[in-house]
């Protein structure tokens, strides 16, 4: 048996210290399969949906494309244009291709993190590898879409991400579900390796379904004045998700930075944080987050921040809304000094919705639903995660569906 | 026989169970321009916001009647739609909510919002930003008139609109008010008088402790003011109050 298996048997029954601890035999191991087909030809309903995750049919919008549904890979490909710039397979496919991605595999995500890390290593469900090449700057973005056919199914991903020296490239992954899904759990891996002068902006969207749980694993490793860029958006209510993120900024001028927006609906129990660990001369981090609670949600907003190194700099901001009195927002902000040179700071506010500023937009003509909502959007802001303008719009526009109906 | 747009009478008002209005009377009548003065915690804004209707400015007796309608037991938004517009004094900053976006709710015409910029003289760029957040004391006054005008209500509240501006802003927005108030009627509250110098008013109300102590001509009044303090109204008032017990 090879060492991670080992390792992840011995952790199987390993609760994760954050969110509530899963019994992960009550998840179907079933799938539904699929065959592989052109995106376009697939279901409206999950056409829809996907779309909803910023997952596009239209081929000509996206440099790359990878889908995945439960645990079958259905479609992956490159814009001609794009051809010798980019690599995007399935896993698998890309374990079997390259010796050399061993080395890649389970290095920043430990295997024996938790019963959830360990459950990705033993019960592997695919995933996608996406590859920059050296020097591209990749125009167009690049997309993934991890979708749920099938009611209470285990989907076990690990996705491996490597941007080599001086590339470029946005990805956005989207994680769904078919309407008729109502449990499940998704387990997503993603190691991310941002080799010298390489830039990742990485949008996951995240839309699941009241009795779900999912428990993304991710970090991220970048080199010399290398730029990682995270942004994370959940908006569908769900039963629980729990993730804590981390960038090691490991070479001389390298810059992380995690945006995260979250609107806790029903009775969601969501706990998300970002670390970020500053480990060399001129390190930034940064991390905002936003999370609104409404109905019964209970919303955990974490931040880590650890300057390891002198001459390094970071800092955490941490704003949450509450819109009902059942639901709690948690502001867990912490920093961690190890040398006199690091200089990290923090700001988080949680409160409901200042009625002075609702009077002042109802002085503007605006009803009270109207102005709350204003404030709401507001506070949802994409503008501040200092993104690329076509990104911008395509997320505030993601955010406007889910809004609309959220609202 | 003539109307007056906005008719307070016999207003009282509480904030948590403090009186903070006693007795208020006043008649604006279309195309006047009254002018309102009176000390820090006089209680002129809270006048304001009464007549706004926010819910903590709570009225225990009295009412207020907009173009012949009682407005006292409205939501503020629609008192709004029935043509008030208020330039507030220290509005609060909402993250997010950008300034172009509330204007363009207030207006649709952005021929109209590109011509107001011009007027307050400022870049379309000030459209992009967090209303209210971060501005300067002059960028607040700009951002304020700029609502108000897009509002085209057609009775204007300005609280203070010259209070923490410099000289060269205050000659711009007390040009583009002036402007804004012909043919129209307006409540002008201001503490030292400067935007006088601006616009001409027909009639000034000197507000103490909650309660209207004076009425009269805005440039005598000011000048009293400036002269002897609010000492004056309180003398004025004592020598009034004689008079009527004699």
């Amino acid at each position: 048996m090879s060492e991670g298996k080992d390792a992840a048997l011995r952790a199987i029954s390993k609760p994760s210290p954050f969110g509530p601890d899963l019994d992960i035999s009550q998840y179907s191991r079933q799938p539904r399969n699929w065959e592989p087909c052109p995106i376009s030809s697939l279901p409206e309903d999950i056409l829809r949906r996907a779309l909803e995750v910023g997952v596009t049919p239209e081929d000509r919008e996206r440099a790359g494309t990878f889908f995945q549904i439960d645990h079958s890979v259905i479609y992956r490909a490159i814009q001609r244009l794009f051809e010798d710039k980019i690599e995007i397979m399935s896993a698998k496919e890309a374990l079997e291709k390259y010796d050399w991605l061993k080395d890649y595999w389970w290095r920043i995500v430990r295997v024996d993190t938790d019963k959830y890390t360990a459950l990705a290593e033993l019960a592997f469900d695919q995933g996608y590898f996406i590859r920059i090449l050296e020097d591209q700057k990749i125009t167009l973005p690049l997309q993934a879409c991890l979708f749920i056919s099938t009611d209470n199914l285990n989907q076990n991903v690990h996705n491996i991400i490597v941007a080599e020296p001086g590339s470029e490239a946005q990805i956005i992954t989207g994680c769904t579900l078919h309407h008729t899904v109502h449990r499940g759990l998704h387990v997503g891996i993603t190691e991310f390796y941002i080799k010298h002068d390489a830039k990742i902006t990485f949008t996951m969207i995240h839309n699941w379904a009241r009795d779900f749980d999912a428990r993304p694993r991710s970090g991220a490793i970048i080199d010399d004045n290398g730029v990682f860029i995270s942004n994370f958006i959940c908006f569908k209510p769900l039963r629980s998700l729990q993730m804590y993120p981390t960038a090691y900024c490991r070479g001389v001028d390298a810059r992380a930075r995690f945006n995260t927006i979250i609107y806790g609906l029903g009775n969601s129990y969501i706990d998300v944080g970002s670390k970020i660990v500053l480990q060399n001369e001129g390190c930034r981090g940064e991390i905002i987050s936003r999370a609104i609670a409404a109905d019964r949600a209970q919303i955990y907003a974490r931040g880590f921040l650890e300057g390891a190194h002198s001459g390094t700099r970071a800092h955490l901001e941490c704003r949450g809304l509450i819109l009902s009195e059942e639901a709690a927002i948690y502001a867990v902000p912490e920093l961690v000094a190890k040398t006199q040179g690091a200089e990290l700071s923090h700001e988080a506010a949680v409160g409901k919705i200042a009625e002075e500023q609702v009077q002042y937009l109802m002085a503007r003509g605006f009803s009270k639903g109207e102005a709350e909502s204003l404030i709401i959007r507001g506070f949802m802001d994409v503008s501040i995660f200092g993104l690329p303008k076509d990104l911008e719009r395509e997320i505030q526009r993601m955010i406007d569906i889910t809004a609309e109906r959220a609202l | 026989m003539r109307e007056p747009i906005l008719e307070i009478q016999d207003l009282s008002v509480e904030v948590s169970g403090r009186r903070i209005l006693n007795d208020i009377n006043l008649k604006v009548y279309e195309g006047e321009v009254h002018v309102l003065f009176g000390p820090n915690g006089s209680g002129k804004s809270s006048l304001i916001m009464a007549i706004l209707g926010f819910p903590a400015y709570k009225v225990v007796s009295g009412k207020i009647l907009f173009k012949g309608k009682d407005i006292t037991g409205l939501p503020t938004d629609e008192r709004v739609k029935m043509g008030i517009g208020v330039a507030f004094q220290n509005p609060p900053a909402i993250r997010g909510v950008k300034l172009g976006s509330v204007l363009r709710r207030l207006t649709p015409n952005e021929e109209k919002i590109n011509d107001l910029l011009r007027k307050v003289k400022i870049s379309s760029s000030f459209l992009e930003r967090d209303i209210n957040l971060g501005f300067s004391g002059g960028e607040i006054k700009k951002s304020e008139v700029l609502q108000v005008l897009a509002q085209n209500s057609d009775f204007l509240i300005f609280d203070e609109p010259d209070s923490g501006v410099d000289v060269e802003n205050l000659r711009v927005l007390g040009t583009v008010i002036n402007e804004a108030l012909q043919g129209r009627s307006a409540l002008i509250i201001t503490h030292l008088g400067v935007i006088l110098q601006y616009i001409n008013a027909n009639i000034a109300h000197v507000l103490m402790d909650g309660s209207i102590v004076c009425s009269g001509h805005p440039t005598k009044i000011l000048g009293q003011i400036l002269n002897e303090g609010y000492a004056w109204c309180e003398k004025c008032l004592k020598v009034r109050t004689l008079r009527c017990e004699l």
